[in-house]
């Protein structure tokens, strides 16, 4: 296991880094990646973002790409070159796992969101997601992100609290990070701002603690 | 949306391509813009409405869009018109007359092709409107080139006389990149100058512009050839080398960083010339373009040797992972394509909103025998799924109306006790679908209408219509009135009724007396789309699981709040299995509409207060 001070990607000046960030309409999803964008773009890199979403808008798979470096081609991440995920469900994560490259790592939000067509029988949820995943050759990460955005007061602050679980894995540091995710609440007051800025530490400390749970 | 802040001169920019497209529209002195929303290129007009130096309104429908702009550039304005590639068949019949006429003020036409059919319903390639109405084609591949290309195709279409669009596709308009702007342009407006040998197209004057129009076309084709944004990126490999624009560029970019790639940003006309020389120097030849094999086909008639649409897909995106599997193939190589793995895991399906007005129509149509039922584009659409299957057509804007006319003139012995019902939203109907109605009411048709009136263009975001009574900018204006416009259109007052799609009794009553009256009527809904500000919320419900006794008739509202939470099987008296849904209700999401209650015979489902907050179900 690693410190939450040694980021899990290696950025040189030729690399890109390729983040997926997937979840459900609504989750925040988009903008979770709009914020890593920010936070790249700050540093100066080269960044696109694109979205997989289609009529996405209330409850369908939302999947955005967020890739960064000295110059970005394509916006789309290939199968299999993704350096990180960020899921905000685990069977969202489960749906993109074939994208990862080995030795991503791979950051679950452990809150399941059934969705009707399950609900009634039509589908099935798949019998532990998170074990499924832990066959790939990735590091992953898992929490409950949901009853702790819960217990902070809004389940909206799930993408907070996601971020804040990531920033330290990431090729700059995690301030960078929260700075970019606190200048979108700048504009709508102190106490919004605040909340956040607690949800993003919430998350860092969250998956500080699974790491030590998980070492011990 | 938000208001874009004002932006420096060479400061990086992170946006998507639709913004690059408004801000571009700003800076090149653009006063009249226009469009009628539709995914991926309803962003473009919100964003240009946050300047208050451009005239700005949402169009009735595309063909009233591009006319619009097609005034404001004979008046001598810069005009800008955006619409997605199925509004180009709308305004087309504007398009291929005033190619004829050119343009005064620069008159630019943004198509935004949903390639991969995200939000549409049908696939189309735009670049073909080009060549059909003898114009420019400019095909940005990102935000800094939809930016760039915007600027330029002003001052193009002043400098040869002619409407010049932009080709973008999903994957331009919802990217977001770096985009750094340029010093703004100061364009001097025009005034207006009578010229009907040139604005009036009868057959006389018509005639002599064409002459015109194919001496335009030589010209463009002339400056194709020299244009730089018809350039060639020199590769290390020449074993195989590339033609392509749009998006498609940075695919073979990541895909193949060592091969020649000739680019093309003004891709039609075509430098065919130069893409001949180009393919002297390469091995293989291949034209990567998303959807049509329209270069390919020039290409080849030009004698130019190539591989294309035989090797690539003629649907969808193409992208590192689509290519990569052709080309090396073609190369005699092993592929190494990765699967994408997602065998049996569930769908999420897009879904009608929680409490959302039309759920109470879908329930009603579900339950409804012996019906065709003609749908049309929006929200609504859904209704053709689960668990309502209530649709059993759905092609273009407006076409529920003139679909169910001709579905009652030509059906069968067989189908003569058919009721023959169309649904239509109200933005819709205002789009197109007055016309159909006219022509039931003319041509004394017996078709029942649903007119679902919730105030908004619903499936782009809720943008506003002469529905709403709020212009772009959420101003008050004029609000239709539909009893009086349909009255107008010829039904007669008694046959038009009013209801809230909330009060499931009152519903069925209207459908059922109205689909046995032989003559035409329509049902209006008044009740808010759900993601608009008209909506309130009332207090949520649930289910007092004592009294649930699992008969699941309230899973055939289909609102995604309601969820089954256990299931049981009984025996029933008859000797017959039955299953049970016992079910519960998300409280967070619900907002109380009460239209479930509506269908609870034991009263089961009641107000929430005590419950404690829940947001999702848990697996067990």
């Amino acid at each position: 296991m690693m410190t939450s001070q040694k980021p899990s990607i290696e950025l040189n000046s030729d690399t890109v880094t390729n983040i997926l960030v997937v979840g459900i309409g609504g989750q925040g999803v988009m903008t979770a990646a709009d914020v890593l964008s920010q936070a790249a773009l700050a540093l100066g890199y080269d960044v696109k973002k694109t979205e997989v979403a289609g009529m996405a808008q209330r409850g369908g798979v939302v999947t955005s790409h967020v890739r960064f470096g000295k110059q970005v081609l394509s916006p789309a991440i290939k199968p299999g070159d993704a350096d990180m995920m960020i899921a905000f469900e685990p069977a969202e994560a489960l749906r993109w796992h074939t994208h990862m490259k080995s030795g991503a790592v791979v950051m679950v939000n452990d809150y399941p969101l059934i969705p009707p067509v399950v609900s009634i029988g039509l589908y099935e949820y798949p019998d532990n997601p998170l074990g499924q995943l832990a066959n790939d050759s990735v590091e992953l990460h898992h929490f409950n992100a949901g009853e702790a955005a819960i217990e902070l007061g809004d389940r909206r602050l799930v993408n907070s609290i996601m971020l804040g679980a990531i920033a330290d894995h990431l090729p700059f540091s995690p301030e960078i990070l929260e700075q970019a995710l606190l200048a979108r609440f700048q504009r709508k007051g102190e106490a919004l701002t605040e909340l956040n800025r607690r949800a993003f530490t919430l998350g860092r400390q969250a998956f500080i603690q699974v790491d030590s749970l998980a070492t011990a | 949306m938000n208001a874009p802040q004002p932006v420096q001169q060479d400061q990086r920019q992170f946006i998507s391509g639709n913004e690059a497209v408004a801000q571009a529209a700003r800076d090149a002195g653009c006063s009249v813009a226009s469009a009628y929303p539709g995914t991926p290129s309803t962003e473009i007009l919100e964003f240009i409405a946050a300047y208050p130096e451009i005239y700005t309104e949402w169009s009735i429908n595309e063909k009233v869009s591009l006319e619009v702009a097609i005034g404001a550039s004979l008046a001598g304005s810069r005009a800008l018109c955006a619409m997605k590639h199925v509004g180009v068949n709308v305004a087309s019949d504007a398009l291929m007359t005033q190619t004829l006429i050119g343009a005064v003020g620069g008159l630019v036409l943004v198509v935004a092709d949903d390639v991969g059919l995200s939000s549409s319903q049908n696939e189309q390639d735009s670049r073909y409107w080009g060549r059909f109405a003898h114009i420019p084609v400019l095909e940005p591949a990102d935000a800094q080139e939809a930016y760039e290309m915007t600027r330029l195709a002003f001052g193009l279409s002043e400098q040869y006389d002619v409407p010049v669009m932009i080709r973008l596709t999903t994957r331009i308009c919802h990217v977001k990149g770096v985009v750094v702007c340029s010093k703004p342009d100061i364009y001097q407006r025009k005034n207006f100058t009578k010229d009907p040998a040139r604005y009036v197209m009868v057959p006389g004057n018509a005639k002599k512009r064409i002459p015109l129009m194919m001496e335009r076309d030589r010209q463009l084709s002339l400056l194709s050839e020299e244009h730089p944004l018809n350039r060639m990126d020199a590769g290390i490999d020449n074993s195989i080398g590339f033609v392509t624009s749009g998006a498609a560029y940075f695919h073979v970019k990541e895909a193949y960083p060592d091969a020649p790639v000739f680019k093309l940003g003004l891709s039609h006309p075509a430098p065919v010339e130069k893409l001949r020389q180009f393919s002297a120097t390469v091995d293989k030849l291949i034209v990567a373009e998303e959807v049509e094999p329209l270069l390919e086909t020039e290409l080849r008639a030009a004698g130019i040797p190539l591989y294309g649409k035989d090797i690539l897909p003629r649907i969808g995106e193409l992208s590192p992972q689509v290519l990569t599997p052709s080309i090396d193939k073609l190369q005699g190589k092993p592929s190494q394509e990765v699967a994408i793995d997602t065998t049996g895991l569930f769908p999420r399906p897009p879904t009608l909103c929680v409490a959302c007005p039309h759920l109470g129509i879908y329930y009603c149509l579900s339950h409804i025998k012996n019906t065709i039922i003609a749908g049309d584009i929006g929200c609504y659409t859904l209704g053709a799924g689960h668990p309502w299957n209530a649709l059993d057509t759905t092609i273009s804007m407006g076409a529920s109306l003139s679909v169910a006319q001709g579905i009652d003139k030509g059906r069968s012995e067989a189908d003569q006790n058919k009721n023959i019902l169309a649904v239509i939203g109200d933005s819709t109907f205002m789009h197109m679908g007055m016309q159909g109605l006219l022509d039931i009411t003319y041509n004394k048709g017996n078709v029942t209408v649903l007119l679902l009136d919730n105030r908004a263009v619903g499936m782009t975001g809720g943008q506003n219509a002469p529905s709403s009574g709020l212009n772009i900018h959420g101003e008050a204006t004029l609000q239709v009135d539909f009893r009086k416009l349909c009255e107008a259109l010829g039904v007669k007052p008694e046959r038009i009724h009013e209801v809230n799609p909330y009060e499931l009794p009152t519903l069925f009553k209207a459908l059922r007396e109205e689909v046995k009256i032989k003559e035409p009527s329509v049902i209006i809904t008044n009740q808010p789309c759900v993601l608009t500000e008209r909506y309130s919320k009332l207090p949520p419900l649930k289910v007092d699981e004592d009294r649930c006794t699992g008969c699941s008739n309230c899973l055939d509202v289909g609102c995604p709040a309601i969820l089954v939470s256990r299931k049981e099987s009984v025996i029933k008296p008859n000797g017959r299995e039955k299953e049970l849904s016992f079910v519960n209700i998300d409280t967070a999401a619900c907002t109380g509409c009460n239209l479930c209650t509506n269908t609870c015979a034991p009263d089961a489902i009641v107000p929430a207060f005590n419950v404690d907050k829940i947001n999702a179900v848990e697996v067990k």
